[in-house]
């Protein structure tokens, strides 16, 4: 490290969302993203369909819950980007801060390249382009796709919605907290929920509804005996609510040092699955109808998640329903609205440590970050070579590095440094409900385990097979090459000093010692005590 | 829809949004600020009122 001084600058306030409930929306439109629409009703119906209820909320209740709790509380009290959290804790722990935002940066390259293939589609919605073959659509005219490997054509129909997402992201994200990411959840999540709705309703009026419905909500209990069943269920809680990549660290660091952490965190977790049920009958719904339309069962379509489910079967469905062009923009629509709110909160997070680390304002680490990754994606995924790299990418980045991550941030604040009492005490402070003892056992204990079983099984089967048939090379590059960019970008970005007194910060004088003075104060001291708190509040990090 | 369908829709409806329902309530009737708005019935200053 060196021993370089940071100039003396005047701290400008830590930003702040202007209420409990701005965060609460940020935080539901983070979690709420392409993940509940396209991947929760096929992997619940894959796995068990009503019988899938029971892993999914054991699911929700023992790791989502907690392991968002611990996201706010690491947040909340450390106060800052992921990285800066991580080196309060410990220096050493620097670089797992820096892994987060580089799985956030990596996701973000291909995310937004999704946001842009669902804008197009939003257009080619209002006169069916897509016409009768909707594969060949998708791949060949419209992504002309190539063989894997890697190439720099880049496709018209993705560059154009691509650079314009990029335009919009930059300027949310460089008005900041309050008046950018708040803002845009606003009038964002409001918009999706009554776009969303409508288009549920539309499709359980379509004929064939109930029998997608009934398919959907079957339950099939002897898939609870099956592991791979419970491990689905984890992934899909794990990878729908946005936790353990720094996002809920983030955005949490933006509350008041007086929060009302645990039942924000409830509600947060209860909406995003809320909105998962909701996709479930929207989906369920419109695939019976297709069903009913090509006289087949239910059970007999494909394609029912994922990319394919969103730009090959559902344009499909699309075009079969009386007043299909509609249904399309509400679709499509939908798709854009959750993914955006979801990429601005994977772009704060590696805007939060640019800005905290080298000491820059927030415009300048926007125009940074959305330059930097809206360049590699174009390079990487607006290619006739993007679905592959997006692809691999994806499995990589979620299910090795997010769960890489989430295991050494459990180890770590749990058997490691037995901080999770010291965390479990601070909710409690700053809570109107009370965190139990179960909490240390679920974050400290079951979820390392269970994340350690995921992994294993992920890992063995990559090692043994590779990936979705690519060529070795190809995944080589794409998947195990993103997992090796975080790596060292987590261990190079710690090994650069910092421009902010990142060391100055005492949780316990900010937090501890302020909440104990405000408990045995009497009355008019207490008064006293809670001015200079909410001063303190808006003198931000120190 | 077979009636094991319906009940299992029925009951993820209740679980999962009834949830929802339950954790909102729970936030909006069990604002921070009563402890901070001086003492609330039963509560000494500057406790939290519901903790415990």
């Amino acid at each position: 490290m060196s021993t370089l001084k940071p100039p003396p600058k005047e701290h400008a306030a830590r930003e702040q969302w202007s209420s409990p409930y701005g965060f609460i929306l940020a935080a539901v439109g983070s979690a709420v993203g392409l993940g509940n629409i396209w991947r929760f009703p096929g992997v619940a119906y894959e796995n068990g369909g009503g019988a899938f209820l029971v892993p999914y909320l054991v699911a929700l209740l023992v790791a989502g819950v907690p392991i968002l709790l611990l996201d706010y509380s690491l947040g909340h009290r450390y106060r800052g980007s992921s990285p800066a959290v991580f080196r309060r804790i410990g220096r050493r722990f620097e670089p797992l801060g820096w892994f987060h935002v580089a799985i956030s940066f990596v996701i973000i390259t291909y995310y937004a390249v999704i946001l842009a293939w669902a804008i197009r589609y939003t257009m080619f919605s209002v006169n069916l382009a897509w016409g009768d073959d909707t594969v060949g659509f998708f791949v060949g005219e419209y992504l002309q796709l190539g063989d894997p490997a890697f190439n720099l054509d880049v496709v018209g129909g993705v560059f154009w919605p691509l650079l314009a997402i990029w335009v919009v992201a930059a300027i949310v994200m460089a008005r900041g907290v309050t008046r950018g990411v708040e803002l845009a959840n606003r009038l964002f999540l409001p918009l999706l929920t009554i776009m969303f709705l409508a288009l549920v309703v539309r499709a359980m009026f379509l004929p064939g509804a109930s029998d997608g419905l009934n398919q959907f909500f079957t339950p099939n209990w002897g898939a609870l005996a099956d592991a791979g069943v419970w491990i689905a269920a984890f992934s899909q809680i794990f990878f729908s609510l946005s936790i353990a990549f720094g996002i809920m660290i983030t955005y949490s660091s933006y509350l008041p040092r007086r929060s009302n952490l645990a039942p924000t965190g409830f509600v947060t977790a209860f909406a995003n699955s809320s909105f998962e049920l909701l996709a479930g009958f929207g989906v369920f719904a419109t695939l019976g109808f297709m069903a009913f339309q090509q006289g087949v069962g239910v059970g007999e379509l494909s394609g029912i998640k994922g990319v394919a489910l969103s730009f090959m079967t559902f344009p499909q469905v699309i075009s079969m329903m009386p007043g299909g062009p509609v249904f399309g923009v509400l679709f499509f629509g939908s798709l854009v609205l959750a993914g955006f709110t979801s990429l601005i909160s994977l772009l704060q997070v590696v805007s939060a440590a640019l800005q905290e680390k080298f000491g820059i304002r927030r415009q300048v680490a926007s125009l940074v970050v959305t330059g930097t990754t809206g360049l590699l994606s174009v390079v990487l995924f607006s290619t006739t070579n993007g679905l592959n790299a997006l692809d691999v990418v994806d499995k990589f980045a979620n299910e090795v590095g997010i769960v890489i991550a989430a295991i050494a941030m459990t180890l770590v604040v749990g058997l490691g440094l037995r901080m999770l009492p010291t965390l479990r005490t601070h909710l409690n402070r700053t809570s109107t409900a009370r965190v139990g003892k179960w909490w240390d056992i679920a974050v400290g204990i079951v979820n390392p385990l269970m994340l350690i079983v995921m992994f294993g099984i992920t890992l063995a089967a990559l090692l043994r097979e590779g990936y979705g048939g690519y060529p070795t090379s190809f995944v080589g590059i794409f998947g195990w090459g993103a997992f090796a960019f975080m790596v060292v970008a987590a261990f190079g970005f710690s090994a650069i000093p910092w421009r902010t007194p990142v060391d100055d910060f005492d949780p316990v004088r900010v937090h501890d010692r302020a909440d104990d003075a405000l408990v045995d104060a009497p009355e008019p001291l207490r008064v006293e005590t809670l001015e200079r708190l909410s001063d303190d509040d808006e003198g931000g990090r120190r | 829809m077979t009636a094991t369908a319906i009940v299992m829709m029925l009951v993820a409806i209740a679980l999962i949004w009834g949830g929802l329902a339950v954790s909102l309530r729970y936030l909006l009737t069990h604002p921070l600020h009563a402890a901070e708005e001086g003492p609330t019935s039963g509560t000494t200053p500057g406790s939290y009122p519901t903790r415990g």
